[in-house]
Formats: structure tokens, sequence, C-alpha cells
């Protein structure tokens, strides 16, 4: 059983979600008939890489060449199958960050392969690959088994954990041999913009706070950014005050926004309609404020406080301040 | 220009999901079923388009007969025609990506718009795989588009930020939320999309190399509790983060 990891680097440096992905790679191999984990990681010249053999990587294959410097969709889905094919992989995992869930979708669409995606578990059933994902945003859970081989399957950020499995073990690094066709890379990067402070992601974030329209207004939504950075944290928002231009769109959780699952989640001044709650559920502790204490925010808060937003979120922030906040 | 839109009938975002007896599916009783949130975006850029430019826009779904609804919907907004791609089986996203290559290809599109995922499978999949069917470029989660001289220039929404890229055109782009806000149809379009075009093909899908084994509610969640009212209740809300949750 040989099993491909597509790694994602930005800037030299190995993103989370991808030794999440190696890990769990490692894992599957483990438990399944014996065989090999090869990573692939476009855009790199090497740091990091042998590294990955601590996860349990036992081959790295780099690829250092402008067309991937950064993400280029042909030039990386060249890269992967390369890879596919030199490894004879029988599963090919992926993160599901921005770059994997472009990615994923179009290697599968070359293969003609089936593909799990955004996936919260994976197991092995009768030798076939097995997989958990939420759908309906995280209202109901599929189990799907994915048939053929390759398997691919993106896997949710912070769904895994990230495990030194083989502590001390470097990985064989070496290039990726395969010649880039710069007339196949259509899709050209003009321009990049970063959100203000280049903030983590909120489906990268351990700790959320999200204001709702019990807000008011946009001015008022400092008491969220700083209740946040008190806790560390990052802001949401419901689709009420995105769609009323308060907040931008990367903010809104829930269906037709983010589906994030955080170690804490504080909604403020949120109702807590379906569709927001699909999106932020599956959170491990929920901590709701708000001022109705009929709210169905309540129904799925672990704790909350009945009261006035003005009033609770400046003592709270306050409060925190005073704390070291770690993991 | 002549422009395709695919189009997924789905739930309804409010829809309370309830798991059929062979516990593989929803149970549709009751069930509204509504143009997927997404596709509207990608119809709505493409009715603007055909507004600015000139040309047409044909719609296209993969599934039973329930989809022409949502066809029927798209042509009151201002599509021009549609085309069901019928088949009874479930397909994967993969089959569906087939089906629509097969009905779009070498038939002279400048541009295929999708959504970015279907709120249903939320496969977020069939864009993608149906670009490299097609070998067309394609960009993701776009909340910004504009054509120029045979030129997509498209915003995507990534990590932490946005990028801008260009591709020459044909191309295939799926839509996010904050491309557009689309209309609804007018008492006229219903009218005038009565004697619009839908037509329906039988189309036979690939088996699901995704096999849905089985379908359930996530764990429910118990309701916690109320720590206490007002700014009072903050001393106590710190201490059961930090000592019950074990999250600060
Ligand atoms: C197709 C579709 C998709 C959708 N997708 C999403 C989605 O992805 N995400 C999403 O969030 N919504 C989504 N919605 C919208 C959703 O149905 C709700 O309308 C929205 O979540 C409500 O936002 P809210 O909780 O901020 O506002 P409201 O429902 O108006 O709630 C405001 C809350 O603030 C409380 N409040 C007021 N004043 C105070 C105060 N001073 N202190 C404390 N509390 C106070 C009130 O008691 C109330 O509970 C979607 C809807 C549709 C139709
Ligand atoms: N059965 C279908 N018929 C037509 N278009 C579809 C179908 N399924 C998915 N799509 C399109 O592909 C997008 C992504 O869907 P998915 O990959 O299923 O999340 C949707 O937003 C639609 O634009």
């Amino acid at each position: 059983m040989s099993i491909l990891v597509f790694v994602e680097a930005r800037d030299g440096k190995i993103k989370s979600n991808s030794l999440e992905a190696v890990s769990e790679a490692r894992r599957l191999a483990d438990e399944g008939s014996p065989g090999e984990v090869f990573a692939v990681v476009p855009g790199s010249k090497g740091e990091g890489a042998a590294a990955l053999g601590a996860y349990g990587a036992d081959r790295v294959w780099t690829v250092d060449h402008e067309l991937v410097a950064r993400y280029q969709p042909e030039s990386f889905v060249a890269c992967v199958l390369e890879a596919v094919k030199k490894a004879s992989a029988q599963v090919v995992l992926f993160p599901a960050s921005a770059m994997g869930r472009d990615l994923a979708p179009r290697v599968a669409g070359r293969l003609g392969a089936g593909l799990a995606s955004d996936c919260t578990a994976l197991d092995w059933q009768g030798g076939a690959l097995v997989a958990t994902r939420p759908v309906y945003a995280g209202k109901a859970i599929s189990t799907v088994k994915i048939a053929g081989s390759p398997a691919l399957a993106s896997l949710r950020p912070r769904a895994f954990p990230q495990m030194e499995r083989r502590p001390g073990t470097s990985a064989a690094v070496e290039v990726l041999g395969i010649t880039l066709d710069a007339s196949r890379a259509r899709v050209r990067t003009i321009e990049v913009g970063a959100s203000e402070g280049g903030r983590v992601d909120l489906t990268e974030a351990e700790i959320i706070v999200s204001g709702g329209r019990g807000l008011r207004g946009p001015e008022n939504f400092h008491l969220i950014e700083e209740l946040a950075e008190a806790l560390g944290g990052t802001v949401g928002a419901s689709r009420a005050v995105v769609d009323a231009g308060w907040r931008p769109h990367a903010e809104q959780v829930g269906q037709t926004g983010k589906t994030v699952s955080p170690k804490l989640y504080v909604a403020v001044g949120i109702s807590g309609a379906i569709q927001h709650l699909a999106g932020m559920s599956s959170a491990r502790c929920i901590v709701a404020i708000n001022k109705d204490p009929e709210a169905p925010i309540f129904k799925v808060a672990d704790y909350g406080i009945v009261g006035d937003a003005f009033e609770i979120v400046p003592a709270l922030t306050e409060a925190l301040k005073g704390l070291r906040v770690g993991s | 220009m002549k422009i395709a839109v695919c189009l997924k009938q789905v739930p309804s975002t409010d829809t309370r999901i309830k798991i059929a007896p062979d516990g593989k599916r929803i149970d549709p009783a009751g069930v509204t079923f509504v143009t997927n949130p997404y596709d509207e975006f990608a119809l709505e850029e493409a009715i603007r388009l055909k507004e600015a430019k000139g040309g047409e826009v044909v719609v296209l779904s993969a599934g039973g007969q329930g989809a022409v609804a949502a066809l029927r919907n798209a042509l009151a907004v201002g599509a021009d025609s549609a085309v069901l791609l019928k088949t009874d089986a479930d397909p994967d996203a993969l089959a569906v990506a087939r089906l629509l290559a097969d009905e779009i290809g070498g038939k002279g599109y400048d541009l295929v718009l999708c959504g970015k995922q279907a709120v249903d499978d939320d496969a977020a999949q069939v864009g993608p795989m149906l670009a490299e069917m097609l070998d067309l470029p394609c960009a993701t989660v776009v909340v910004k588009l504009e054509l120029t001289e045979g030129k997509a220039r498209a915003t995507r929404e990534i990590e932490g930020g946005v990028e801008i890229v260009e591709m020459p055109l044909p191309a295939v782009i799926a839509a996010q939320k904050g491309l557009n806000e689309p209309r609804y149809a007018s008492l006229k379009g219903i009218m005038a999309a009565k004697k619009k075009p839908v037509e329906e093909k039988a189309a036979s899908a690939a088996a699901a190399k995704v096999e849905i084994v089985s379908l359930a509610l996530p764990p429910a969640r118990q309701a916690g509790r109320i720590v206490g009212e007002g700014a009072a209740a903050v001393p106590e809300l710190v201490r059961v983060l930090r000592e019950e949750a074990k999250v600060l």
C-alpha cells in the first residue's frame, strides 16, 4: 500500500494542515497492508522536508521551479500526477485548505478518481478507504467508501492530530524529476492581497469570537475585536451583519460561510439561526452572550450569559487581560 | 458570448435534516428544494455579462425531474434555454462532472459558471473537475470577475486574503458569495420563461466511485447552562472556561 500526501508549503514553511495529513497517512499505512508514505512539496527548496520523516513520511519529493513558487493550478496538478505515478499511489491525501480544495478535484478529474472532500476521519474497511465527512454544513455526517485506485481524500484542517509518530527519523528527500511547461500554466496570479494584519483564518483558528446583529452597528465591533485579541482569537460574524456590510464575507460563519471547529467559539448578539449553527456546532466549547434567554443559540452553548453585550463583553475582555492565555 | 451555468437543486438551507429509513439519504418528506445558493451567484453573473456584452445563457442541471424547477426559475431570471441531463441514479461529483463535460464540450462556450459548492453534499468538486475534463483554465471561490479581450480576471478568496488571477477564455469559474447580489424573477420573466425551451436528455451516469455507506445525524449537543446574568456573571464564566472546559 503506497500513500501519497500533497504537502503545502508557504514561503518555504510546511503548513500544519499538511503535518496532520502526513501523520494520518502514516497511521493508515501502518494499519493497512504495509507500505510507504510519500510526500510531494511543490514550491519547496527542501526546507523542513527531511523533518517530515518524524511525522511518518518515508520519501519526500520537492519541486523548486518558478512556476510553482506560488500556487499555480496546472503546474501543481502536473507535480501531483507525476508523484502519483512515481509512487504508484493507491491513496492520495490533501489538506482541505484553500489550496487543497482547489487542487484535489482537479487531480481527481484528471485521474478519473473518486475524491471524498473535507473529511474528518478516515479508515480501512475490507481493503477500501472509508471516509467520514460532514454534509449539509454539518447537519448530517456521511460515511463514504472510495472505490478504485487511487482513492483521493482531502482532510479538514484541525480534524486530525499532528503527531510525530517516529521522532528523530528523517525522510529521504529527492527532487521530483519533472519538466514543467509554462504554456500549460494558463492561470496567472496578478496580485495577492492579504487581509489586515495577516490574521489567522477562521478555519484554522483555535478561538473565534463572532458578533451578530445584537452589536447594532459596525462601529461597535471593536468590542468583538478587543475580546478576540484578549483571547488570542479570530473575529467571525453572522450573515446578518455581513449582508448589512458591517463585516467582510470572509468572516461569515455558517452554511453559506465558513464551517469552523475551534476549541472555543464565543457568539455575541447572535440568535443562533439554523444556518449559523450548521457552521459552528462542532466547536469544542461554545459560549453565548445574548440578552434573550430564549435565543436558540443557548440550546447549543455549553455556557451562556444572559444580558446586554455592551456591558458583558468589555467586562469579559478586562477579566481575560489579567489572565495568561495558553493552550 | 455563449455562457453555460451549472445548477443543482438542493434542500433549502433552513431544512431540519431527517434521515430516511435506508440510512443512506435524507428523508425528503416536507423538504423544500431550491436552487443551490452559490449557483444563484453564478447565474446572476452570467445574466449580467449577457446584458453587458450580448450573447446567450444556457443553464444545465443533472438530476431527476425535480431539477426542472431550478431550470425554470433560471429561465425566469433571464437565461435563454435549459438542458436537463436526466438521471435517476445518485451520481457522485465525478459522474456529474463527466455528464456536464460531455454536454458542454465542443459547443463553443466562452465561459462556464458553477457554484463554489453544492450545500447538500458540500463536495466543492464539480467545477474544477469539469474544467480538467474540458481542459479549460479554472478559478474557484471567485468573488469578483472581469472579462476583457478574451481574458477573465478573477478575484478569489484564499486563507487570510484574496488573490487576483488571470486566464484566457474559455474558462470555468466557480462562484463564491460576494460575487454579486442575485435578482429575483419578475412576473414578466416568469411568464416569458414558459415559452423558453427546456431540453430533456436521458443521461447515464457512471457508477459512483464515492459510494455512500451511511448517513447519520451528528451527536446532538447538550444544551449547557446559563452561568448568570449581566456583567456580574463574568468571573464565573472565566472560572468555568478555565477549570471545567479547560479552554483558557
Ligand atoms: C440561504 C441562506 C443561507 C444562510 N446562511 C447563513 C450563514 O452562513 N451564516 C449565518 O450566520 N446566517 C445565515 N443565514 C441567515 C440566518 O437565517 C439568520 O438570518 C442570521 O444568522 C441572523 O443573524 P444574527 O443572529 O446576527 O441576527 P438576529 O437573528 O437578528 O439576532 C440578533 C440577536 O442579538 C440579540 N441581541 C440584541 N441586542 C443585544 C444586546 N444588546 N446584547 C446581547 N444580545 C443582543 C438578540 O436577542 C438576537 O438573538 C442564511 C439564510 C439563508 C436564507
Ligand atoms: N447535478 C448537478 N447538475 C448541475 N450542476 C451541478 C450538479 N452538481 C453540482 N453542480 C455544479 O457544481 C457546483 C459544485 O458542486 P459540488 O461539487 O457538488 O459541491 C455546484 O454549485 C453546481 O454549479
